[in-house]
Order: structure tokens, then sequence, then C-alpha cells
């Protein structure tokens, strides 16, 4: 059952990253399209120091970057980790595998999230 | 001159030899064969043996894409002997060689055991509490044709091994279950007489189960017999996904009919011929 999770867990980190990396490319690359929904304050590009200083400040950004690093490392070590499996590794390395991919993408998630809750106070 | 007995033309075919108690490994050996209109690749391994080299080992059965025995790696890809026509396949030269992802027990006979053992494992068979029933029928299970239809394309599969053989993941994992026994696990959970999901998912969802399917799909275009594997994975996934996260649709398993109690024989109907045995 443990597989059956970790793929479960798989699909939902994928259709977060389908939605929030697609947030992601409105806000970055469409605004001059589809308008800046108040995400460019200072107006201009939206990579400008200015607009990402004022966006690491809103609540609602800094939990949906906590929420993209999530989904985007479990998605991205589960996948990796996939790929590895299928190169035939014995029980031992494939327990290793886990353990380092756990405490790893733990490890960066917490630095991840860090990262943001600092920039909101910024 | 009938059109069938015709010759086509004459094809240079290469064939995989091996022998375990003489060769270190496989090595090829061809022959010119002439080849008639509409004749089978298993008609001309036949035409090799009975005229150039008596010395050649394959398995065949029923002839006619039943039984499954003659799958074989043909020019590259797994298909039925007994359902190939050369011409369709080879104009000048056509290779031959045992299914893939299998040890060889001679020349073009793979040795299916591993995949039988996998199978097994999926229970493939009917599973309920009342087994008893099952062994000792006192009627029939009750099965709506909608119900039938849901199973019924896995139900086609005869195991000649050519999904297992066209896997690219079996290939670099010998442990995982592979197609044949994944979509007969499916054609199991799905049937409306069964209850043996619990049991099954055990097997069918551990760490060499139908996760390491990455949709390839080979599975699905070497089917002789269209049964598309690869689809039945990927329903075997969503079964799975959905008893974790408590959204299965539950099923009562079919219950008995026992045999009519008011049928009235139609009397125009004639009477069984008498017992021979």
């Amino acid at each position: 059952m443990r597989e059956t999770k970790y793929w479960t867990w798989h699909i939902v980190a994928g259709a977060v990253i389908l939605f929030l990396l697609g947030l992601h490319m409105l806000v970055m690359h469409l605004y001059q399209l589809l308008g800046t929904w108040g995400l460019n304050p200072v107006g201009g590009a939206a990579v400008a120091w200015l607009n990402v200083l004022a966006r690491s400040r809103m609540t609602a950004m800094v939990v949906i970057y906590i929420l993209l690093l999530g989904a985007a490392l479990y998605h991205g070590l589960y996948g990796l980790r996939t790929i590895l499996f299928e190169l035939g590794p014995g029980k031992a390395l494939q327990m290793a595998v886990n353990v380092v991919f756990w405490i790893g993408g733990i490890g960066l998630f917490v630095l991840g999230t860090v990262a943001a809750i600092a920039a909101k106070m910024l | 001159m009938n059109q069938q007995t015709q010759l086509w033309r004459e094809i240079t075919v290469y064939l995989r030899r091996y022998n375990p108690e003489r060769d270190a490994k496989p090595h090829w050996q061809h022959y010119l064969l002439p080849v008639d209109y509409g004749m089978t690749v298993l008609d001309g391994l036949h035409r090799i043996r009975e005229t150039l080299d008596p010395t050649i080992v394959f398995r065949f059965s029923c002839r006619m894409s039943v039984c499954g025995s003659c799958a074989m790696l043909i020019n590259g890809k797994p298909a039925l002997a007994c359902n190939t026509q050369i011409s369709a396949v080879a104009t000048e030269t056509l290779a031959l060689a045992p299914l893939p992802n299998f040890e060889i027990i001679k020349d073009l006979v793979p040795d299916l055991s591993s995949m039988f053992r996998k199978h097994t494992s999926i229970q493939p068979y009917i599973r309920r509490a009342d087994m008893e029933e099952v062994e000792k029928p006192t009627g029939e299970f009750l099965q709506s044709p909608e119900e039938l239809t849901r199973y019924l394309q896995f139900a086609y599969c005869i195991k000649c091994g050519a999904c297992m053989a066209g896997c690219p993941t079996l290939a670099t994992d010998p442990e995982y279950l592979g197609p044949m026994p994944l979509t007969q696990a499916y054609r199991y959970c799905t049937d409306s007489r069964d209850a043996g999901f619990h049991d099954r998912k055990k097997v069918v969802g551990a760490g060499h189960g139908a996760y390491r399917c990455h949709y390839a799909g080979e599975c699905s275009n070497v089917c002789p017999k269209g049964v598309d594997p690869a689809r039945a994975i990927q329903l075997m996934k969503r079964d799975l996904v959905l008893d974790y996260l408590k959204l299965k649709r539950r099923h009562t398993p079919a219950v008995v009919a026992g045999p009519p109690t008011d049928a009235k024989r139609n009397p125009k109907a004639p009477e069984p011929p008498p017992y021979t045995v």
C-alpha cells in the first residue's frame, strides 16, 4: 500500500503543479495581455525587483510559493526515484535512495519555506 | 494452378539458434527459404525443418492464434508465427528470434515459467467468500451483459507472452509483474462475480506492481488479440488510487441463481443424444 500512497500523492502533486505553474505563467509572462490583478503594483516588468518584493510580502503568495515548492519537490523526487529504481538496484540501495530523498526533500522544503517567510519580512 | 500454392519468392531467413548444452551464447544461422503465397512464418519454419534443417526447435500447437505457443520475435517485433504472413513482414530477409525478457530453452523456445509464476501470484481466478459455491456450484452467478463488457476485452488474452517481450520496463526490472499478469489482475478485479480485489492489491500495488509501468504502450502495440494491456494497467492504477482515497465503488459479488423451477421444456426441441461415456 505504500507504493499506492506514494503514487496517489505524485498525481495530486502533479495536479497542484499544473494549477500553480499555470498561475505562475500568467503572472510572470502574460501580464501584459491579461492584466496584473494587483500582483505587479509598481507597474512595468513582472520581474522588476519592487514587484517581486511586493509579491513576496503578500501572505497568499507566500502560501502559493510554499505549496508549489512542496509539490514540485515531491513530484520531481518521486519521478527521479522511479527512474533510479528502473535501473534495478538491490533492496538496500532502494532503501538508501528512499532515505536520502526523504531527508534531502524535507531539507530543501524547510530551506525554501524559511526563505519564503523571510522574504515576507523584508 | 491455385495462387495459394504458387511460389512467391525465395527469401533469406535468419534464425537465432541456441543450444544451452553446446553453445556459450546464441548465434544466427541463415536459410534460403522458398516462400509460397499466403505462407505464414510458422509454415516457413515447418518447411525449413522438413526440407533444410531438422534440428531447429520452435514451439507451436493450434496454428490459429488461439493457444499462443508460437509467439516469437519476427523482424524485431513480438508476434505469433501462425498469424503472421511472411509476405506481410519480409521481402528479402526475415529474422526470427525467441521472445526477449525470457530465458531461452532452445532456439526459438522461451521459458515462460517466470511469466506464469507472476500470473499465479495475482490469483487469476474468481475469489469469493463462498468458495464452496465456486468449487461445487449449485447454480450460476448472475452477470449482466454490461458487467461482462467491463472485462471481456481483457479476457481475450491467450498468455502468449508477446506483451511481456515488448515491455521496456520488464527488460530492466525482471521482478516487475509485467503487462499480462497486471491485465489479468484487472480482468478478475472487474468481474462482477469476484471479490478478490483486496487480496490482489497487495501484489499489484507493491513495489514491482502496476506503478512501475510508465505507459510506453508497446504491450498494446504487439498484442495479437487486441487485449490492450496498457489500458488495463492504467485502469488498475486508477482503481488502486480510488481505493486508497476510499472513493472506489464497492460491489457486492454476483448472487447465485439456482436452476429455473417454473421452466417448461419446448416440446419441439429434440431429445439430447444418449451418453456415450
